[in-house]
């Protein structure tokens, strides 16, 4: 029961949480200067026009006004209308959402594959030059961040050995059989692996770029972690009962010392789907990160607003998650 | 506050190696103007995409080769590192002194000033910071002054938070006790007293916040939400470079290695200074 009531107050500060992003978003949008308006008209235009336009967009209203009528429609699914885009905000975000979601899911994939590889080798190989080479790979990979590591992709896997597709989501062509915008899942149900193919060519450098911090950080904690229990009586005892030291590790060790590496990864996986506004850019794939930067260079109030607000949610949502899981892991708060 | 051993002890290499790379950095940054082999905004149309000096093709006097439009690659380099520095500098002194000074504040004070504080810390957690960086900038507009405030209103709860602990693990220790009982004022403690043992500690993070500064103005300039396109800086030069990366690598690779090197150094300095000043460690 306890872990039930714990999960409904979660849930309704999460709520709370959103709310407050998005009236924090709401008043910061407001305070831009430079009119958005004015830069939507040709030259010439009259200020009669722009009052015309302010109208329509509803800008000539109080802030507490437009605040609750884009409440009232945000809550209805409406988002408003793109300035630079004219066309619905709700539409175009969840037209790019996939693309973003498909990216960051693909990258933890990567994280986790690495970090883990590192980890277990690292406690594997403790106390030998292996595990003082990878605190050295771990180290480097902490200290840099993900745009870092794209540009050195990009050179690498782009130019020395141009094996990857350095820009764009799919190979443009003209008979795309997708329903959906979540291309790769798509193309996997259809077994249409020839796309599939394409589809992870131009995803691989971006996905692995944003997965190398993290990959790093797993790698430091969960070996950190192995490392302790292997020092505990029940890992002694599997020891003496003639268990190989990898039978000990991955059977024994690892399996309790993988819960502070979970909160770790919910964590920043939240900073690895922010990471994908920069990413995404430099590497001109189609997501929501690069729609976001479009939209701050034209000055796009309405667009800025919707796609802060559905990372806000995505973030919150994942931290929920988080949270839930550990509470369904932990035997400490089950039992409780 | 390294004592006498500690000093005799031998330098880490990745002090000495970051502390190295950052002082010709800062060196570079201070005189640009006199060590540039070229002006680094001349344009010279007909000297366009010369490669560096070992391959086929290059100009002596262009070491590292030109870009596009027959600028000179290392001139660009050398002048990008001011502004680098500029706001490394500034908004990573700033976020320091502020976030400091509240985590300070909060962790000595207790009481409703560390509610209110710490509060206000997470909240700021809350808030992915890329977004909050894009939403800042659409806010405060474009420019140097932009990035830096950015930087100060999304960081000082990486300092605040630290800082905060120290000060609370600090207040509790018995020569602040004695303090009090030497009858000295609670802000002549805390600031005789409790900051110097704080010092390292935010030295520490200084460090680790140049490097993420550097990184942010590099990402801003990339995406073109910088200072003005005319000034050369490293973020501007690699986005110039990504364009044209399959005529000429070089416009690329060498402002991305100097920002990788940079970045490096802040926070291995960063991160050498922590494990120095650790008296566990000591």
């Amino acid at each position: 029961m306890r872990v039930l009531q714990a999960a409904t107050a979660r849930f309704v500060s999460t709520i709370i949480a959103i709310f407050g992003i998005a009236i924090v978003v709401f008043v910061a949008v407001r305070i831009v200067p430079g009119n958005p308006i004015a830069m939507m008209l040709p030259p010439g235009a009259t200020s009669g026009d722009i009052d015309r336009l302010e109208a329509l967009y509803g800008l000539d209203k109080s802030i507490l006004e437009q605040f609750a009528i884009w409440l009232g429609n945000a809550l209805q699914g409406d988002l408003g209308t793109s300035i630079s885009l004219r066309r619905d905000v709700l539409g175009l975000v969840l037209g790019r959402l996939p693309a973003t979601l498909e990216l960051s899911i693909l990258a933890l994939v990567f994280a986790l594959a690495l970090g883990f590889a590192l980890a277990l080798a690292g406690a594997r190989y403790r106390g030998t030059p292996a595990e003082a080479g990878i605190d050295v790979v771990n180290g480097v990979g902490l200290s840099v961040p993900d745009f870092l590591w794209g540009l050195f992709l990009i050179l690498l896997f782009g130019v020395i050995w141009p094996v990857f597709h350095i820009s764009g989501r799919i190979t443009p062509q003209s008979d795309l059989p997708f329903a959906t915008q979540f291309f790769l899942a798509e193309s996997l149900v259809r077994l249409r692996f020839d796309l599939a193919a394409d589809l992870l060519a131009h995803m691989f450098m971006p996905a692995l770029a944003l997965s190398l911090p993290l990959a790093a950080m797993i790698g430091r904690l969960l070996k950190q972690s192995i490392k302790e229990t292997l020092h505990l009586d029940y890992v002694e005892t599997a020891r003496t009962r003639g268990y190989s030291e990898n039978a000990v590790i991955f059977s024994e060790a690892l399996r309790n010392a993988l819960l502070p590496t979970l909160t770790l990864i919910g964590v920043q996986f939240t900073f690895l789907i922010g990471g994908t506004v920069i990413i995404e850019r430099l590497f001109s794939y189609e997501g929501l990160g690069n729609m976001a930067i479009d939209a701050v260079i034209n000055r796009d109030l309405p667009l800025i607003q919707g796609i802060v607000l559905v990372f806000a949610v995505i973030v919150t949502a994942v931290n929920l998650a988080v949270d839930l899981t550990y509470a369904l892991l932990n035997p400490r708060l089950r039992r409780g | 506050m390294v004592s006498g051993s500690a000093s005799r002890r031998r330098l880490p290499p990745r002090l000495w190696l970051s502390g190295l790379w950052l002082g010709l950095v800062i060196f570079a940054a201070a005189l640009a103007p006199w060590i540039s082999p070229h002006d680094p905004l001349n344009q010279d149309l007909f000297a366009g995409r010369l490669p560096p000096l070992w391959m086929e093709g290059s100009q002596p006097s262009y070491w590292l080769g030109t870009d596009n439009l027959g600028r000179d690659v290392l001139s660009r380099i050398l002048h990008g590192s001011r502004i680098a520095i500029a706001v490394a500098f500034v908004a990573g002194i700033c976020t320091c002194l502020i976030g400091t000074a509240l985590g300070m504040a909060a962790g000595y004070f207790g009481g409703w000033t560390d509610r209110v504080i710490s509060r206000l810390v997470e909240i700021w957690m809350a808030f992915p910071p890329v977004l909050f960086c894009i939403l800042l900038i659409a806010v405060l507009g474009t420019g140097l002054v932009a990035i830096i405030v950015a930087i100060i209103v999304i960081d000082w709860t990486r300092f605040c938070r630290v800082v905060r602990a120290e000060a609370l693990n600090q207040s509790r220790m018995d020569y602040v006790e004695s303090a009090r009982v030497a009858g000295y004022s609670r802000y002549r403690t805390l600031l005789a007293e409790i900051f110097p043992n704080i010092l390292p500690t935010a030295t520490a993070l200084l460090s680790l916040e140049m490097g993420i500064a550097v990184i942010v103005e590099a990402i801003l300039s990339f995406v073109n939400l910088s200072i003005s396109t005319d000034a050369p800086t490293w973020g501007g030069m690699i986005a110039e470079g990504r364009i044209s990366i399959h005529q000429a690598w070089w416009v690329l690779a060498f402002p991305l290695v100097a920002l990788f090197l940079t970045v490096l150094s802040f926070s291995q300095f960063g991160e050498g200074l922590k494990d120095r000043f650790d008296p566990v460690l000591r």
